[in-house]
């Protein structure tokens, strides 16, 4: 089964928010509307001719220019040795998607790592707290725009330099 | 010669006090002062240097060198570690209930020191033969759960609390097979005196209880194996099992309160080799004529080398201890307690009723039995060895690969 | 705390244990929050981010030459994979050919690597069920291989050897000589292990039916590497997506049989390792054999400036699947770096598994699952 026919019958399962197929490169991936990822996922799970049991990878890219976060699901099948990718896009002053944990329990954490580093709220996750950083950490790292605070708890987060300025 | 030590210090009290103070007074002042300078000059160096040998000999086995810098072969390191854990600050947890964490370590050394009132070196050399001198034994090494549980209770840290109650829940379970090991030890000597059981067995091996017949042979693995447990070592060291409970009942201990425990642990050691040697291995009987020597004429090379012979077999089963020790992963403690319960107490039930039928049918015991036992024993140690040899002709010897070294 | 009913009258409070992040069976710095009835576990949440380093942020402010050091530290018991995974993601997006030697360099680097991930995995269970004798045994092979590695690149822990488009340093013909001998003294001593740990009755009394994860657990908390592997999944990437020479290589991949009780539980997971290492010690054996001549660096531009693109690369590390998202968008920088790591997965199922089992069983399972702080935290 190619990537074309992977998306055709998610088209056929899913009509509505499925879009934007790319097969030129590496990784084929196609796009969902970010209400839609819920109802696709479990389609692509329990289809019998899909079954992409396994979530790979759930992670997002920041695109500041198109004012996007894009989230990214890395899906893999056992049985018949199928990836697909597939890519929803956020708007980045408002990040909100569902959550696809009840289809993959691994989903969880993936799904608090991407909260914890881009600022992506998933809706319907059952414990989303900061997972990587500290509770009151302030702002998203991996966002493009992410600005280091200068101190944290009092501490600074500027180290002197270890040789002084006129040995370099 | 015949005297024991408590009629030399009789001796010696009324020759330097003539009548100045009462002579009870003057006898337990010079019990305390004899009390401190065995302890000072035999039990403290024996637990010291066990540390050191169960470091050397644990990291032979691991490929290791271990504590090799102070003195000759390393074998002043337990002076170096006791000079320094005096040097540390004795930390108290502000939380901690002060008095019973203060107090602890010093039952569970009182528990340990007061072993060594009955352990019968020599067939005078013992401070005191008293004649109940086993049951003493069974109970003043249980002290030491006292004062673990109290470590446990008193630190207020919960791995503390969990490691004090599997050492008491571990300490009290494996009395039970212990004591009925002990108990088919006292069908067969008629004593519960210390010296009474070691004579009544004789000096060659088929006239030692362990080989008396079949089922005393199973009583010594499971008084050994109970004795292990009661001492907290591998494979029963749960009570401070480093990869689960940290440190155990001494994880909030510092300094020298902390090297209590292990000056404990490790002397602690020394007196299971002891009373095994007693209970099963003749103890210190030496035969009545070497070489055509009789004995009994030479008293200081009779006390030399009983003195030697009980603590050459003493030490034998620390070795095997601290062997174990380097072998063995350890049990979880559900796993230990089934052990104890459902297979070491009815085992050890059924030594003690198998000794009582033979002996009512051979009061005086059998040596045929013995010798047969005895044999069975031997093969399986020479098969055992055989396999060893083999092991170690076929094992691989240590690459050496350091191009640039 | 909750208040718990005994049924007798008699009412009880669980216990809040906190075990790390300085614990010594924590492999690092982990934290588990554990709820405990005495012995036995209600609960245990697992707290990770301790050791978080932010290697993919560092990812967006280095060149792509200038990141493979960093990729070491994502997880310095396996570093040569992390480095690999990288260069070889480098590779896909700027179409860079490796040489096959470079190729055939990177297989035995890796191989060496996961043997020795492979018998700290092992050591440090036999540690943690109590038994150090064979950590150190463990311990003492893999001094060897560190003398390997220093031999095949200078380094002994954080390897930096691989480069985009090969790898840095060619392997002599005498470290092949000395690798070979490696592996004949090698593959007697993992009977030694077997001898000493897998067949001795207290270890599998420890182990064997304790924290069982079942095939569909293990897919859908992504399980992967040989944890995957101990739960009845035949899966292994160098088999099932090859990538590099694995195509040429003749291998097999361990699967839990169920041993010593039911399929994938501890005893499986810390089997398959063994097993594991004897197939790493196979394939080093046809590496070294049919090693081709030729460089062993492709020549790449010094400011590599990939086109724009994205790429998902799998590659088989100790700890199971290591996937390396790299996104690129033509610059001297990559756009994004994502490293996806085994351990991550790995210690999001411990909540799952955990309830009923006792605090030393936690344990076990910890080790079992051979997970790896800054593999966890990156």
């Amino acid at each position: 089964m190619t990537a074309k026919e992977i998306y055709e019958r998610v088209r056929e399962l899913c009509p509505d928010g499925v879009g934007g197929f790319d097969e030129e490169v590496p990784e084929p991936f196609f796009k969902v509307e970010p209400a839609r990822i819920q109802e696709v996922c479990k389609a692509l799970r329990d289809d019998d001719a899909l079954k992409f049991h396994v979530l790979s990878d759930l992670t997002a890219v920041d695109l500041p220019k198109e004012n996007v976060i894009q989230v990214v699901y890395h899906l893999y099948s056992y049985d018949s040795r199928q990836q697909i990718v597939v890519k929803v896009d956020v708007d980045r002053d408002a990040a909100r998607i569902a959550t696809v944990e009840d289809v993959w329990k691994v989903a969880n954490w993936f799904e608090r790592e991407v909260f914890d580093l881009f600022g992506v709220l998933f809706e319907g996750h059952s414990d989303l707290r900061r997972i990587l950083l500290p509770e009151d950490w302030v702002g998203y790292p991996l966002r493009k725009d992410f600005v280091e605070q200068e101190e944290y708890d009092g501490i600074s987060t500027e180290r002197a330099p270890l040789v002084p300025e006129n040995l370099r | 010669m015949e005297s024991t030590i408590q009629d030399l210090i009789q001796a010696l009290i009324q020759a330097l006090l003539p009548g100045a103070i009462p002579v009870s007074v003057g006898y337990a002042l010079a019990a305390i002062l004899v009390a401190f300078a065995v302890l000072s000059a035999f039990v403290a160096p024996l637990a010291g240097v066990t540390s050191w040998l169960e470091r050397r000999v644990w990291a032979r086995m691991q490929s290791r060198v271990g504590p090799n810098r102070v003195g000759p072969q390393g074998i002043l390191q337990w002076l170096a570690d006791g000079v320094k854990n005096i040097q540390k600050e004795d930390i108290i947890p502000a939380s901690a209930d002060r008095k019973l964490f203060l107090l602890a370590p010093y039952i569970v050394f009182a528990g340990f020191i007061g072993a060594f009132v009955v352990i019968p070196f020599g067939s005078w050399l013992i401070p005191a033969d008293l004649n109940i001198g086993i049951l003493y034994l069974l109970a003043i090494t249980s002290l030491a759960v006292v004062g673990i549980l109290m470590a446990g209770w008193s630190s207020n840290n919960k791995w503390s609390l969990l490691g004090g109650m599997r050492s008491a829940a571990q300490i009290v379970s494996y009395e039970i097979p212990a004591g009925l090991s002990v108990l088919t030890v006292i069908f067969l000597s008629g004593t519960l005196s210390m010296q009474g059981i070691i004579q009544a067995q004789g000096w060659a091996p088929q006239d030692w209880f362990i080989f008396y017949n079949p089922f005393t042979l199973v009583a010594f693995f499971m008084f050994f194996t109970s004795a292990l447990a009661e001492g907290n070592r591998t494979p029963f060291d749960i009570p401070e099992a480093e990869s689960e409970l940290v440190a155990g009942y001494v994880t909030e201990y510092s300094g020298m309160r902390f090297l209590f425990f292990f000056f404990a642990e490790w002397g602690n050691l020394y007196v299971i080799g002891a009373i095994t040697t007693t209970l099963f291995l003749g103890g210190w009987q030496i035969p009545a004529t070497i070489f055509g020597v009789t004995m009994a004429e030479h008293p200081v090379a009779k006390g030399v080398l009983e003195f030697t012979v009980f603590f050459a077999k003493s030490y034998l089963w620390v070795l095997v201890a601290m062997w174990i020790r380097g072998t063995l992963p350890r049990v979880r403690v559900d796993q230990l307690m089934a052990m104890c319960w459902k297979y070491m107490v009815p085992i050890a039930f059924v030594c003690l009723f198998g000794t009582i039928v033979l002996l009512v049918i051979w009061p005086d015991g059998n040596p045929a039995l013995s010798l047969a036992t005895l044999g069975f024993t031997v093969l399986v140690i020479v098969y055992f060895m055989w396999r060893v040899a083999y092991q170690i002709m076929h094992s691989r010897p240590e690459l050496y690969l350091k191009p640039y070294v | 705390m909750s208040e718990v009913s005994t049924g007798t009258g008699l009412h009880t409070e669980d216990m809040t244990l906190n075990v790390g992040p300085q614990h010594p069976s924590t492999h690092g710095v982990l934290r588990f929050v554990v709820k405990t009835d005495g012995e036995v576990i209600n609960e245990a949440i697992p707290d990770v981010g301790y050791l978080h380093r932010s290697i993919e942020k560092i990812g967006e402010k280095c060149t792509w030459h200038g990141y493979v050091p960093y990729t070491d530290r994502a997880d310095y018991l396996a570093a040569m994979f992390a480095n690999q995974g990288f260069c070889m993601a480098a590779e896909r997006l700027g179409n860079v050919e490796v040489p096959p030697r470079g190729e055939y360099c990177r297989v035995i680097a890796c191989e060496l690597n996961r043997v020795a991930s492979h018998l700290i995995a092992v050591g440090t269970f036999g540690q943690d069920i109590g038994a150090i004798t064979p950590f150190l045994h463990a311990l003492r092979e893999r001094e060897s291989i560190n003398d390997l590695m220093e031999e095949i690149c200078g380094a002994r822990l954080t390897y930096n050897y691989l480069r985009i488009g090969g790898v840095g340093y060619d392997i002599k013909p005498e470290t092949c000589g000395r690798i070979a001998a490696f592996l004949d003294h090698f593959e007697p001593i993992v009977d030694e292990y077997n001898r000493l740990l897998s067949n001795n009755k207290i270890f599998i009394e420890r182990l064997a039916n304790v924290a069982v994860i079942s095939k569909e657990d293990a897919l859908q908390y992504n399980l992967v590497g040989p944890n995957l592997r101990a739960s009845g999944v035949q899966w292994d990437i160098r088999r099932d997506i090859p990538y590099s020479v694995y195509p040429e290589l003749d291998f097999e991949v361990p699967v839990g049989q169920g041993e010593r009780g039911t399929q994938g539980d501890s005893y499986d997971r810390y089997y398959v390792r063994i097993r594991e290492l004897l197939e790493s010690c196979r394939i080093l054996r046809q590496c070294l054999d049919k090693m081709p001549d030729g460089p062993a660096l492709a020549k790449v531009a010094r400011k590599f400036k990939p086109p724009a693109g994205e790429t998902y690369v799998r590659i088989e590390a100790p700890r199971g699947d290591m996937g390396y998202y790299v996104v690129s968008d033509g610059s001297e920088y990559p756009y994004r770096v994502r490293i996806r790591t085994g351990s991550f997965t790995a210690m999001s199922i411990i909540d799952k598994i955990s309830p009923g089992i006792m605090v030393a069983d936690l344990i076990a399972l910890i080790a079992s699952l051979d997970v790896d702080a800054p593999e966890i935290d990156r």
